[in-house]
Protein backbone atom coordinates (compact mmCIF):
# COMPACT_ATOMS: atom_id res chain seq x y z
CA UNK A 1 0.00 0.00 0.00
CA UNK A 2 1.36 3.45 -0.49
CA UNK A 3 2.13 6.00 1.71
CA UNK A 4 0.35 8.48 2.67
CA UNK A 5 2.57 11.90 2.23
CA UNK A 6 1.47 14.24 4.70
CA UNK A 7 2.32 11.88 7.27
CA UNK A 8 6.38 12.66 6.07
CA UNK A 9 8.50 15.40 7.07
CA UNK A 10 11.86 15.91 5.42
CA UNK A 11 14.00 19.34 6.34
CA UNK A 12 16.80 20.34 4.59
CA UNK A 13 19.17 22.45 6.91
CA UNK A 14 21.33 24.49 4.30
CA UNK A 15 25.13 23.15 6.58
CA UNK A 16 26.28 20.50 8.35
CA UNK A 17 26.00 22.42 11.91
CA UNK A 18 21.90 22.79 11.74
CA UNK A 19 21.85 18.96 10.57
CA UNK A 20 23.69 17.45 13.21
CA UNK A 21 21.78 20.29 15.89
CA UNK A 22 18.41 18.67 14.66
CA UNK A 23 19.90 15.13 15.01
CA UNK A 24 21.20 15.76 18.58
CA UNK A 25 18.06 17.58 20.11
CA UNK A 26 16.20 14.77 19.92
CA UNK A 27 18.12 11.57 19.10
CA UNK A 28 16.72 8.93 17.06
CA UNK A 29 13.70 11.18 16.35
CA UNK A 30 15.04 12.99 13.44
CA UNK A 31 16.93 10.37 10.81
CA UNK A 32 19.31 10.96 7.69
CA UNK A 33 17.65 11.03 4.30
CA UNK A 34 20.66 10.77 1.46
CA UNK A 35 20.33 10.29 -1.93
CA UNK A 36 17.08 8.16 -1.13
CA UNK A 37 17.69 5.20 -3.83
CA UNK A 38 16.94 2.68 -0.72
CA UNK A 39 14.53 5.02 1.07
CA UNK A 40 11.94 5.81 -1.41
CA UNK A 41 11.76 2.26 -2.35
CA UNK A 42 10.82 1.81 1.02
CA UNK A 43 8.09 4.99 0.97
CA UNK A 44 6.58 3.53 -1.96
CA UNK A 45 6.20 0.34 -0.96
CA UNK A 46 4.40 1.64 2.35
CA UNK A 47 6.83 0.02 4.33
CA UNK A 48 9.04 3.00 5.57
CA UNK A 49 7.67 3.05 9.43
CA UNK A 50 9.97 6.57 10.42
CA UNK A 51 8.39 9.52 9.54
CA UNK A 52 10.51 12.98 10.40
CA UNK A 53 14.19 13.15 8.02
CA UNK A 54 16.57 15.43 7.91
CA UNK A 55 18.10 15.50 3.99
CA UNK A 56 21.43 15.45 3.70
CA UNK A 57 22.00 15.74 0.49
CA UNK A 58 23.17 19.01 -0.45
CA UNK A 59 25.50 19.40 2.45
CA UNK A 60 28.74 20.46 0.78
CA UNK A 61 30.91 19.20 3.88
CA UNK A 62 29.98 15.53 3.25
CA UNK A 63 30.41 16.14 -0.60
CA UNK A 64 34.28 16.05 -1.58
CA UNK A 65 36.95 14.04 -1.80
CA UNK A 66 39.61 14.96 -0.30
CA UNK A 67 43.57 13.73 -1.61
CA UNK A 68 46.88 13.75 0.62
CA UNK A 69 50.02 11.99 0.14
CA UNK A 70 49.00 9.61 2.17
CA UNK A 71 45.14 8.49 2.47
CA UNK A 72 42.06 9.74 0.61
CA UNK A 73 39.18 10.55 2.50
CA UNK A 74 35.84 10.07 0.08
CA UNK A 75 32.71 12.47 1.72
CA UNK A 76 29.75 10.45 2.63
CA UNK A 77 27.54 11.78 -0.16
CA UNK A 78 29.97 11.37 -2.64
CA UNK A 79 27.59 9.11 -5.37
CA UNK A 80 28.84 5.98 -7.39
CA UNK A 81 29.15 8.44 -10.77
CA UNK A 82 31.72 10.91 -8.49
CA UNK A 83 33.63 7.83 -7.48
CA UNK A 84 33.80 6.20 -10.77
CA UNK A 85 34.98 9.58 -12.16
CA UNK A 86 38.04 10.36 -9.29
CA UNK A 87 41.25 9.25 -10.64
CA UNK A 88 42.86 8.73 -8.09
CA UNK A 89 40.65 5.82 -7.03
CA UNK A 90 40.14 4.57 -10.23
CA UNK A 91 44.25 3.99 -10.76
CA UNK A 92 44.49 2.80 -6.75
CA UNK A 93 41.64 1.22 -5.35
CA UNK A 94 39.85 -0.24 -8.99
CA UNK A 95 37.72 -2.24 -6.68
CA UNK A 96 35.73 0.43 -5.22
CA UNK A 97 35.28 1.84 -8.93
CA UNK A 98 34.21 -1.73 -9.88
CA UNK A 99 31.41 -2.32 -6.81
CA UNK A 100 30.27 1.53 -7.99
CA UNK A 101 30.34 0.72 -11.79
CA UNK A 102 27.85 -2.39 -10.84
CA UNK A 103 25.42 -0.83 -8.31
CA UNK A 104 22.15 -0.15 -9.94
CA UNK A 105 22.04 1.68 -13.51
CA UNK A 106 23.42 5.10 -14.49
CA UNK A 107 20.52 6.68 -12.65
CA UNK A 108 21.28 5.47 -9.82
CA UNK A 109 24.98 5.55 -9.59
CA UNK A 110 23.64 9.58 -10.18
CA UNK A 111 21.64 9.61 -6.52
CA UNK A 112 22.82 6.42 -4.53
CA UNK A 113 25.68 7.44 -1.96
CA UNK A 114 28.91 5.68 -0.19
CA UNK A 115 27.80 6.93 3.19
CA UNK A 116 23.82 5.48 2.53
CA UNK A 117 25.56 2.20 1.12
CA UNK A 118 27.30 1.89 4.80
CA UNK A 119 24.61 3.12 6.42
CA UNK A 120 21.65 1.27 5.03
CA UNK A 121 23.54 -1.83 6.34
CA UNK A 122 22.61 -4.42 3.72
CA UNK A 123 24.63 -7.49 3.90
CA UNK A 124 24.48 -7.62 0.52
CA UNK A 125 25.76 -4.00 -0.50
CA UNK A 126 27.96 -3.72 -3.64
CA UNK A 127 30.69 -1.27 -1.89
CA UNK A 128 31.45 -2.87 1.51
CA UNK A 129 33.29 -5.72 0.11
CA UNK A 130 35.46 -3.78 -1.33
CA UNK A 131 36.26 -1.08 1.69
CA UNK A 132 37.03 -4.43 3.93
CA UNK A 133 39.61 -5.47 1.28
CA UNK A 134 41.03 -1.59 1.37
CA UNK A 135 41.17 -1.89 5.47
CA UNK A 136 39.16 1.40 5.17
CA UNK A 137 38.39 3.52 8.25
CA UNK A 138 35.14 5.88 8.70
CA UNK A 139 34.55 8.46 10.65
CA UNK A 140 31.44 9.55 12.00
CA UNK A 141 30.31 12.95 12.94
CA UNK A 142 27.90 14.63 15.65
CA UNK A 143 27.48 17.64 17.23
CA UNK A 144 29.73 16.09 19.93
CA UNK A 145 32.65 15.75 17.49
CA UNK A 146 33.63 13.19 15.48
CA UNK A 147 35.32 9.92 16.09
CA UNK A 148 37.18 7.26 13.47
CA UNK A 149 37.13 3.34 13.45
CA UNK A 150 37.75 0.55 11.46
CA UNK A 151 35.36 -0.25 8.95
CA UNK A 152 35.49 -3.93 9.77
CA UNK A 153 34.28 -3.23 12.85
CA UNK A 154 31.26 -1.18 11.86
CA UNK A 155 28.96 -3.82 11.25
CA UNK A 156 27.89 -5.76 14.01
CA UNK A 157 25.01 -7.65 12.65
CA UNK A 158 22.15 -8.00 10.07
CA UNK A 159 21.33 -4.00 9.98
CA UNK A 160 23.33 -3.36 12.98
CA UNK A 161 25.85 -1.00 12.79
CA UNK A 162 27.94 1.31 15.00
CA UNK A 163 26.20 4.58 14.92
CA UNK A 164 24.34 6.70 17.22
CA UNK A 165 20.81 8.45 16.26
CA UNK A 166 22.73 11.89 16.56
CA UNK A 167 25.78 10.89 14.03
CA UNK A 168 26.41 11.12 10.97
CA UNK A 169 28.93 8.89 8.61
CA UNK A 170 31.32 11.95 7.70
CA UNK A 171 34.37 10.42 5.50
CA UNK A 172 35.74 7.01 4.56
CA UNK A 173 39.50 6.90 4.65
CA UNK A 174 41.42 4.86 2.37
CA UNK A 175 45.36 4.43 3.23
CA UNK A 176 47.32 4.87 -0.24
CA UNK A 177 50.34 2.87 1.50
CA UNK A 178 48.96 -0.52 0.19
CA UNK A 179 50.04 -0.85 -3.92
CA UNK A 180 51.17 -3.32 -7.02
CA UNK A 181 48.70 -5.97 -5.52
CA UNK A 182 46.70 -8.23 -7.61
CA UNK A 183 43.05 -7.47 -6.87
CA UNK A 184 39.85 -9.39 -7.91
CA UNK A 185 36.06 -8.30 -7.53
CA UNK A 186 33.24 -10.29 -8.93
CA UNK A 187 29.66 -9.65 -8.30
CA UNK A 188 27.01 -12.45 -9.30
CA UNK A 189 23.34 -11.85 -9.88
CA UNK A 190 20.55 -12.83 -11.98
CA UNK A 191 22.33 -10.83 -14.78
CA UNK A 192 25.01 -8.67 -15.28
CA UNK A 193 23.16 -5.26 -14.69
CA UNK A 194 21.01 -3.79 -12.39
CA UNK A 195 20.76 -6.98 -10.28
CA UNK A 196 21.13 -7.12 -5.93
CA UNK A 197 23.82 -9.69 -6.29
CA UNK A 198 23.27 -13.69 -4.76
CA UNK A 199 27.21 -12.91 -4.20
CA UNK A 200 29.76 -10.78 -4.17
CA UNK A 201 33.75 -11.51 -3.80
CA UNK A 202 36.27 -8.87 -3.60
CA UNK A 203 40.12 -9.64 -2.45
CA UNK A 204 43.70 -8.01 -3.04
CA UNK A 205 46.60 -9.84 -2.89
CA UNK A 206 50.25 -9.16 -2.88
CA UNK A 207 51.78 -11.83 -4.58
CA UNK A 208 55.86 -12.16 -5.24
CA UNK A 209 57.50 -15.04 -6.96
CA UNK A 210 54.35 -17.29 -6.26
CA UNK A 211 54.16 -16.39 -2.56
CA UNK A 212 51.33 -14.77 -1.05
CA UNK A 213 52.68 -11.97 1.25
CA UNK A 214 49.49 -10.46 2.12
CA UNK A 215 46.09 -11.12 1.14
CA UNK A 216 42.68 -9.86 2.30
CA UNK A 217 39.13 -10.89 1.10
CA UNK A 218 35.88 -10.02 1.59
CA UNK A 219 32.03 -11.30 0.39
CA UNK A 220 28.47 -10.22 0.49
CA UNK A 221 25.04 -11.70 0.76
CA UNK A 222 26.98 -14.95 2.40
CA UNK A 223 26.43 -13.69 6.03
CA UNK A 224 24.08 -11.33 8.35
CA UNK A 225 27.04 -8.46 7.58
CA UNK A 226 29.51 -8.25 5.05
CA UNK A 227 32.53 -10.35 5.63
CA UNK A 228 36.05 -10.51 6.20
CA UNK A 229 37.10 -13.85 5.50
CA UNK A 230 39.84 -13.82 8.42
CA UNK A 231 39.70 -17.43 8.41
CA UNK A 232 40.95 -17.85 4.88
CA UNK A 233 42.96 -15.21 4.30
CA UNK A 234 44.87 -17.06 7.67
CA UNK A 235 45.75 -19.71 5.14
CA UNK A 236 46.78 -18.39 3.01
CA UNK A 237 49.03 -15.93 4.30
CA UNK A 238 52.56 -16.79 3.69
CA UNK A 239 51.88 -19.55 1.34
CA UNK A 240 52.94 -20.89 -2.26
CA UNK A 241 50.12 -20.85 -4.74
CA UNK A 242 49.15 -24.05 -5.33
CA UNK A 243 45.90 -26.09 -6.18
CA UNK A 244 46.51 -28.47 -2.83
CA UNK A 245 46.57 -24.84 -1.17
CA UNK A 246 43.38 -23.61 -2.97
CA UNK A 247 41.84 -26.82 -2.12
CA UNK A 248 42.08 -25.87 1.81
CA UNK A 249 41.35 -22.81 1.30
CA UNK A 250 38.09 -23.76 -0.32
CA UNK A 251 37.26 -25.79 2.54
CA UNK A 252 37.66 -22.67 4.81
CA UNK A 253 36.06 -20.57 3.71
CA UNK A 254 32.84 -22.54 3.29
CA UNK A 255 32.92 -22.84 6.87
CA UNK A 256 33.32 -19.13 7.08
CA UNK A 257 30.62 -18.13 5.71
CA UNK A 258 26.85 -18.66 6.59
CA UNK A 259 24.47 -17.98 3.56
CA UNK A 260 20.52 -18.49 3.78
CA UNK A 261 17.69 -19.76 0.92
CA UNK A 262 16.65 -16.36 0.49
CA UNK A 263 14.35 -15.37 -2.77
CA UNK A 264 17.42 -14.66 -4.59
CA UNK A 265 19.58 -17.71 -4.38
CA UNK A 266 20.15 -20.62 -2.18
CA UNK A 267 22.80 -21.68 0.50
CA UNK A 268 23.99 -24.76 -1.31
CA UNK A 269 24.12 -22.09 -4.69
CA UNK A 270 26.28 -19.34 -2.38
CA UNK A 271 28.80 -21.71 -1.28
CA UNK A 272 29.34 -23.29 -4.13
CA UNK A 273 29.71 -20.05 -5.67
CA UNK A 274 31.96 -18.66 -2.52
CA UNK A 275 34.82 -21.43 -4.12
CA UNK A 276 34.34 -21.03 -7.62
CA UNK A 277 35.28 -17.54 -7.18
CA UNK A 278 38.37 -18.11 -4.69
CA UNK A 279 39.43 -20.21 -7.50
CA UNK A 280 39.12 -17.22 -10.13
CA UNK A 281 40.74 -15.12 -7.36
CA UNK A 282 44.06 -17.85 -6.88
CA UNK A 283 43.72 -17.26 -11.12
CA UNK A 284 43.82 -13.64 -10.65
CA UNK A 285 46.75 -14.05 -8.20
CA UNK A 286 48.64 -16.36 -10.47
CA UNK A 287 48.80 -14.44 -13.59
CA UNK B 1 -3.07 13.27 13.14
CA UNK B 2 -0.33 15.21 14.63
CA UNK B 3 2.66 16.43 12.70
CA UNK B 4 0.83 16.32 9.51
CA UNK B 5 3.87 18.26 6.72
CA UNK B 6 2.45 21.34 4.71
CA UNK B 7 3.05 21.26 1.29
CA UNK B 8 6.07 23.62 0.18
CA UNK B 9 6.76 25.21 -3.13
CA UNK B 10 9.58 23.88 -5.04
CA UNK B 11 10.92 26.62 -6.80
CA UNK B 12 12.88 25.20 -10.35
CA UNK B 13 13.77 25.53 -13.77
CA UNK B 14 11.46 23.22 -16.01
CA UNK B 15 12.25 22.65 -19.30
CA UNK B 16 13.83 26.10 -19.51
CA UNK B 17 10.99 27.71 -17.62
CA UNK B 18 11.33 28.95 -13.99
CA UNK B 19 8.27 27.16 -12.51
CA UNK B 20 6.99 27.30 -9.03
CA UNK B 21 5.02 23.57 -7.59
CA UNK B 22 2.93 22.85 -4.49
CA UNK B 23 4.08 19.59 -3.30
CA UNK B 24 4.40 17.85 0.00
CA UNK B 25 8.19 17.53 0.67
CA UNK B 26 8.49 13.57 0.11
CA UNK B 27 6.27 13.35 -2.38
CA UNK B 28 7.77 11.71 -5.38
CA UNK B 29 9.19 13.98 -8.17
CA UNK B 30 7.46 11.78 -10.63
CA UNK B 31 4.15 12.47 -9.22
CA UNK B 32 4.94 16.63 -9.29
CA UNK B 33 5.75 16.61 -12.99
CA UNK B 34 2.99 14.31 -13.78
CA UNK B 35 0.19 15.82 -11.40
CA UNK B 36 1.12 19.55 -10.47
CA UNK B 37 3.40 20.14 -13.94
CA UNK B 38 1.15 18.21 -16.31
CA UNK B 39 4.08 16.73 -18.27
CA UNK B 40 3.27 13.14 -18.51
CA UNK B 41 6.36 12.06 -20.70
CA UNK B 42 8.08 10.38 -17.74
CA UNK B 43 5.99 7.27 -16.77
CA UNK B 44 5.94 5.08 -13.65
CA UNK B 45 7.11 1.61 -14.50
CA UNK B 46 7.95 -0.02 -11.35
CA UNK B 47 8.12 2.71 -8.87
CA UNK B 48 11.40 1.25 -7.48
CA UNK B 49 14.48 2.81 -9.46
CA UNK B 50 14.68 -0.12 -11.43
CA UNK B 51 13.23 0.05 -14.66
CA UNK B 52 14.18 3.94 -15.42
CA UNK B 53 10.63 4.97 -17.37
CA UNK B 54 10.17 7.59 -14.79
CA UNK B 55 14.24 8.88 -15.89
CA UNK B 56 14.83 12.62 -15.95
CA UNK B 57 17.56 14.75 -16.20
CA UNK B 58 18.07 16.72 -12.41
CA UNK B 59 21.07 19.35 -13.19
CA UNK B 60 22.26 17.03 -16.13
CA UNK B 61 22.40 13.82 -14.29
CA UNK B 62 20.16 11.17 -14.94
CA UNK B 63 17.83 10.18 -12.20
CA UNK B 64 15.29 8.10 -11.88
CA UNK B 65 12.37 10.53 -10.57
CA UNK B 66 10.19 8.44 -8.96
CA UNK B 67 13.21 8.06 -5.85
CA UNK B 68 13.44 11.74 -6.28
CA UNK B 69 11.65 13.55 -3.39
CA UNK B 70 10.09 17.22 -4.07
CA UNK B 71 11.88 18.68 -1.67
CA UNK B 72 15.01 17.81 -3.42
CA UNK B 73 13.91 19.45 -6.48
CA UNK B 74 14.57 22.78 -4.87
CA UNK B 75 16.81 25.43 -7.35
CA UNK B 76 16.84 22.28 -9.57
CA UNK B 77 17.33 22.55 -13.45
CA UNK B 78 15.18 20.26 -14.82
CA UNK B 79 15.11 18.64 -18.30
CA UNK B 80 12.25 16.14 -19.11
CA UNK B 81 11.41 14.60 -22.36
CA UNK B 82 9.38 16.96 -23.42
CA UNK B 83 12.18 19.27 -23.53
CA UNK B 84 14.23 17.19 -25.59
CA UNK B 85 13.00 18.33 -29.30
CA UNK B 86 13.24 21.86 -30.14
CA UNK B 87 10.26 23.42 -30.74
CA UNK B 88 9.36 20.77 -34.04
CA UNK B 89 13.00 20.11 -34.39
CA UNK B 90 13.08 16.72 -33.10
CA UNK B 91 16.59 15.71 -31.17
CA UNK B 92 18.86 13.10 -33.09
CA UNK B 93 18.40 10.25 -31.13
CA UNK B 94 14.33 10.96 -30.93
CA UNK B 95 14.64 11.02 -35.13
CA UNK B 96 16.68 7.45 -35.10
CA UNK B 97 13.94 5.85 -32.97
CA UNK B 98 11.69 7.01 -35.24
CA UNK B 99 13.76 5.61 -38.16
CA UNK B 100 15.12 2.47 -36.43
CA UNK B 101 11.91 1.49 -35.17
CA UNK B 102 13.28 1.63 -31.71
CA UNK B 103 9.60 2.00 -30.04
CA UNK B 104 7.12 -0.28 -29.88
CA UNK B 105 4.11 -0.38 -26.71
CA UNK B 106 6.58 3.27 -25.78
CA UNK B 107 6.19 3.28 -22.10
CA UNK B 108 10.25 2.61 -21.81
CA UNK B 109 11.06 5.20 -24.33
CA UNK B 110 10.68 8.32 -22.62
CA UNK B 111 13.25 7.27 -20.10
CA UNK B 112 15.25 5.21 -23.05
CA UNK B 113 15.53 8.37 -25.28
CA UNK B 114 16.74 10.58 -22.11
CA UNK B 115 18.98 7.82 -21.09
CA UNK B 116 20.76 8.29 -24.37
CA UNK B 117 20.64 11.83 -25.05
CA UNK B 118 22.09 11.84 -21.88
CA UNK B 119 25.02 9.22 -22.61
CA UNK B 120 25.52 10.92 -25.93
CA UNK B 121 26.15 14.20 -24.44
CA UNK B 122 29.10 12.74 -22.19
CA UNK B 123 29.87 10.19 -24.30
CA UNK B 124 28.94 11.85 -27.97
CA UNK B 125 31.25 8.91 -30.09
CA UNK B 126 29.86 5.87 -27.20
CA UNK B 127 31.07 2.58 -28.12
CA UNK B 128 28.44 -0.19 -28.77
CA UNK B 129 29.56 -1.40 -24.97
CA UNK B 130 28.84 2.18 -23.32
CA UNK B 131 25.54 2.18 -24.87
CA UNK B 132 24.50 -1.25 -23.53
CA UNK B 133 26.33 0.39 -20.23
CA UNK B 134 24.44 3.46 -20.48
CA UNK B 135 20.84 2.01 -21.24
CA UNK B 136 21.35 -0.82 -18.64
CA UNK B 137 19.30 0.98 -16.47
CA UNK B 138 16.26 1.09 -18.59
CA UNK B 139 14.36 -1.84 -19.21
CA UNK B 140 11.88 -2.84 -22.60
CA UNK B 141 9.36 -5.64 -22.69
CA UNK B 142 8.99 -5.04 -26.51
CA UNK B 143 11.84 -4.40 -28.70
CA UNK B 144 14.30 -7.01 -27.32
CA UNK B 145 17.04 -3.74 -27.98
CA UNK B 146 18.41 -4.75 -30.56
CA UNK B 147 15.89 -1.44 -32.55
CA UNK B 148 17.09 0.63 -29.69
CA UNK B 149 20.94 0.10 -29.56
CA UNK B 150 20.52 0.19 -33.93
CA UNK B 151 18.85 3.74 -32.74
CA UNK B 152 21.68 4.78 -30.48
CA UNK B 153 24.22 3.88 -32.63
CA UNK B 154 22.86 5.64 -35.73
CA UNK B 155 22.57 8.73 -33.61
CA UNK B 156 26.24 8.97 -32.45
CA UNK B 157 27.03 8.74 -35.81
CA UNK B 158 24.44 11.76 -37.00
CA UNK B 159 25.10 13.88 -33.77
CA UNK B 160 28.17 14.85 -35.59
CA UNK B 161 26.18 16.35 -38.40
CA UNK B 162 23.16 17.89 -35.93
CA UNK B 163 23.12 20.60 -33.05
CA UNK B 164 24.62 19.25 -29.55
CA UNK B 165 22.15 17.88 -27.61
Amino acid sequence: MRASLPSYELIAPENLGPALEMLAQAPGVWKPFAGGTDLMVLLEAGKLPHRKFVSIWKLPELRRIEVSPESLAIGALSTYTEIQRNEILQCEFPLLCRAASETGGIATQNRGTLGGNIANASPAADSPPALLVYDAQIELISAKGTRRLPYRDFHTGYKKIQMRDDELIWRIHLSRALKQRKEYYRKVGTRRAQAISKICFAAAASVEKGRINDVKIALGSVAPTVLRATETEKTLYGEKLSSALLKSAQAILVREISPIDDMRSTAVYRRRVAQNLLAEFFDAMSS
Amino acid sequence: MLDRAKKIRVRCTLNGSMVTLDAYPMARLLDVLRDEAGLTGAKEGCGEGECGACCVELDGELVNSCLVPALQAEGATIRTIEGVAKGEKLHAVQQAFITHGGAQCGICTPGMVLAAVNLLKRKPHATETEIREGLSGNLCRCTGYTKIFAAVMASCRDMDRTVEG
